[in-house]
């Protein structure tokens, strides 16, 4: 809509002359500038452009909808409106169904935790056809550190669904519709990205997995705020891909080292000196997401996997639904399975922290997780 | 020689100036029947003289301070207004207090915080707010709520909803004690329908429909808010020229104060957090750079206070800088548990 062209809207014939004269040719060129501009430039009174501008305007705004028609419409046409079930059923209670479809979600947490594990999980729940729980479409994987293993995945696939992955047939066609992309750099990223923007609704893709997001470019540039602003293009890319497709997007994330550049107060709060803000940090390593704060902004929900004192957790640490839940959790040879479907309730930013206490387990392929 | 411009006729007129009343302050200490004496006619025509130069002295104080300046409005009649400005309530008290009652209708409110902190929640539960009835001190309007990122889920808008009603029939069952009719007509639908969503994809559509709002809400009269949420994403990336966003910012500002106080609605952004290299050290401040901070009339930043989350009027041209402690809960925005005081109704 923003790339409407001027030409293709019903402005009086003068002004839409005037418009192709200074080669204002889009409807997002009209509204980049200010009506002042506009009328320097053009020449034209402001009456003019103010009705020249409020008729762009007109057609390039999106319609709108009520709350309760959206919610009707999600109901009606998506699955379970418009959530994807994790088989984790505490998660699922809380993140009222599922995985979001149509916005970002992400898992982040310390090396070896079991995003990657969890990853696998959902791809294969995706290609599962619907009376089994699963979107019965196809999944793109984006694997950006080469951790994907199909013999993984297949176990996992015996291990919870042995009735359809006995059968070699059915497994090769769960497998088939998982596509696993390998991006070496940046570059082939974006352009993978542009290609199943283009692709995405014509082949049944229902999920789009980035694992991880992180490693994409912590290879390429400084750190810090250039980080922030070298993705910012793909977070946006992504998040309008996943809005406009109405599939869950599921990205993960690394964890850094909490250096002193990191912010943690506005400057009224410095001035004030609140005594409550001078609580030093203890935990044994002193870890927070990769990615920065804008990052932070742009998922919708954020799901911490962290170690504390041996025992895994996977915790709501961001959610437009669920209450801040943090539940334990083991990895086994059929995925992950939560301890506990209750989640305890956590006070305050501590939902936020990422420990990394304790958690030393090799994950054994063959073998019950041990725990 | 105002009496020239007085309505009356000719004769009288020229009685009054021969008289020696010129001007229409020297009519304004007498009485009618001294009025009569001097002019000799009868009483009754001097008071009709008398009410025509009240009459038109009235207007004219009333004019004086229009006519030195085309459209300007004197503070004394500000302040009438201002006192029966309207607020939205935010649902916990305490906020509601720091904020003079509320979010204030006719002004553009900026509220920002973290991730995670609060915003969108805020931003529903304002929403729904909005459309409390009269009867129980509300505004009984509508919202307009602008999604440029995805984050309004309906079924948080739906509980939010419910727990509002649920509020509502409680208070209902306090004050109309002899009334058997406890039940209120509203479902958490009929809420849910007076909320006009609109999603954002891009700065473009974000500006087309700022500049189309006046047109929607002449068409929708009922409707007494507009959230933005959040104002910040598309402004973040694509901009290469800064000079330009600031210019494209502050148009659209503009617009909504204008919006805001044309409908006597109240307009919310809300705004993303960023990390700002000041003073040595680097602090956390709301996103959009420093001229976008003077453009907007209200702002409250949320932050984490230990293990609270609170609210910090951060700039605001009627109240004092102060912080209050809030919560998220399953029913929406709450007061703080830990401030709780105990309910004497029960």
């Amino acid at each position: 809509m923003a790339n409407k062209l001027i030409s293709e809207i019903p402005l009086p014939k003068s002004i839409a002359n005037v418009f192709a004269a200074r080669n204002i040719s889009t409807a997002k060129e009209a509204l980049s500038l200010t009506e002042f501009e506009l009328m320097e430039l053009l020449d034209v009174g402001l009456t003019e452009v103010r009705s020249a501008l409020s008729q762009i305007s007109e057609i390039v705004a999106p319609p709108y909808q009520t709350a309760l028609s959206l919610m009707e419409q999600r109901f009606q046409k998506e699955h379970l409106g418009g959530h994807f079930p994790t088989g984790l059923k505490g998660l699922d209670a809380a993140l009222c169904g599922g995985i979001p479809f149509g916005v970002l979600t992400e898992l982040v947490g310390p090396a070896g935790i079991g995003k990657t594990q969890l990853c696998l999980k959902l791809s294969l729940l995706a290609s599962l056809p619907t009376n089994y729980g699963g979107l019965d479409g196809r999944v793109i994987y984006i694997d950006v550190e080469s951790k994907f293993s199909s013999r993984r995945l297949l176990e996992i696939g015996l291990r919870s669904f042995p009735e359809i992955f006995q059968m070699k047939a059915m497994a090769q066609e769960m497998a088939g519709r998982i596509l696993v992309l390998r991006p070496t750099s940046l570059s082939e990223f974006t352009q993978s990205l542009e290609q199943i923007k283009v692709s995405l609704l014509q082949n049944q893709v229902k999920m789009l997995v980035i694992d991880s997001m992180a490693a994409l470019v912590s290879g390429e540039h400084e750190q810090g705020i250039r980080r922030q602003q070298t993705l910012s293009w793909h977070i946006s890319f992504i998040k309008s891909l996943a809005e406009f497709s109405r599939i869950p997007v599921v990205v993960t994330n690394q964890v850094r080292s909490h250096n002193h550049d990191d912010a943690s107060r506005y400057s009224f709060q410095v001035q004030s000196r609140d005594v409550t803000m001078e609580i030093p940090m203890r935990y044994d390593s002193h870890l927070i997401a990769a990615l920065g704060i804008h990052w932070a902004h742009a998922v919708t929900t954020r799901l911490v996997l962290e170690a504390k004192s041996g025992q895994r957790f996977i915790k709501v640490a961001k959610s437009p639904i669920s209450p801040p839940l943090a539940f334990p959790f083991h990895i086994t040879s059929s995925g992950i399975s939560l301890l506990s479907d209750y989640g305890m309730e956590l006070m305050g930013p501590e939902i936020n922290a990422i420990h990394c206490q304790g958690h030393n387990e090799i994950i054994n392929f063959g073998m019950e997780g041990l725990q | 020689m105002e009496i020239w411009r007085l309505p009356i006729s000719a004769s009288q007129r020229g009685k009054l100036i021969s008289a020696g009343y010129t001007s229409l302050s020297s009519l304004s200490s007498i009485s009618s029947s001294d009025l009569a004496r001097e002019l000799k006619v009868s009483e009754t025509e001097a008071m009709d003289i008398l009410k025509v130069a009240l009459h038109s002295r009235g207007a004219q104080t009333s004019n004086a301070s229009c006519s030195i300046v085309e459209g300007a409005q004197s503070a004394w009649d500000m302040l009438h207004d201002e006192e029966s400005l309207m607020h939205i309530t935010t649902s916990s008290a305490d906020l509601d207090n720091i904020l003079g009652g509320g979010i204030h209708c006719k002004e553009v409110t900026e509220i920002g915080g973290v991730p995670g902190i609060g915003k969108t929640q805020l931003g529903i539960q304002i929403a729904v707010n909005v459309q409390i009835p009269h009867d129980f001190g509300g505004l009984g309007g509508k919202a307009i709520y602008i999604d440029t990122e995805g984050s309004f889920m309906v079924e948080r808008a739906f509980q939010i909803a419910e727990a509002c009603i649920e509020d509502m029939s409680e208070y209902n069952r306090f004050l109309r004690k002899d009334f058997q009719e406890c039940k209120i007509n509203m479902k958490p639908e009929d809420i849910l329908e007076n909320i006009f969503y609109f999603r954002i994809c891009s700065y473009t559509e974000q500006i087309a429909l700022i500049n189309y709002l006046d047109k929607f809400i002449s068409e929708h009269k009922d409707v007494k808010l507009v959230v933005v949420d959040s104002v910040t994403f598309h402004f973040r990336q694509d901009f290469d020229d800064m000079a330009l966003r600031t210019r494209v910012l502050t148009g659209m500002a503009l617009k909504l104060m204008n919006l805001a106080k044309k409908f006597s609605l109240a307009v919310v952004l809300l705004n993303q957090a960023t990390i700002k290299h000041t003073e040595g050290s680097f602090q956390l401040a709301l996103a959009l750079g420093d001229s976008w901070s003077h453009t907007c009339t209200n702002r409250i930043v949320l932050y984490w206070n230990g293990n609270e989350r609170y609210a910090y009027i951060d700039k605001s041209p009627s109240l004092r800088s102060a912080s209050a402690a809030y919560s998220v809960t399953v029913r929406g925005i709450r007061n703080s548990s830990s401030s709780c005081k105990r309910i004497k109704m029960m």
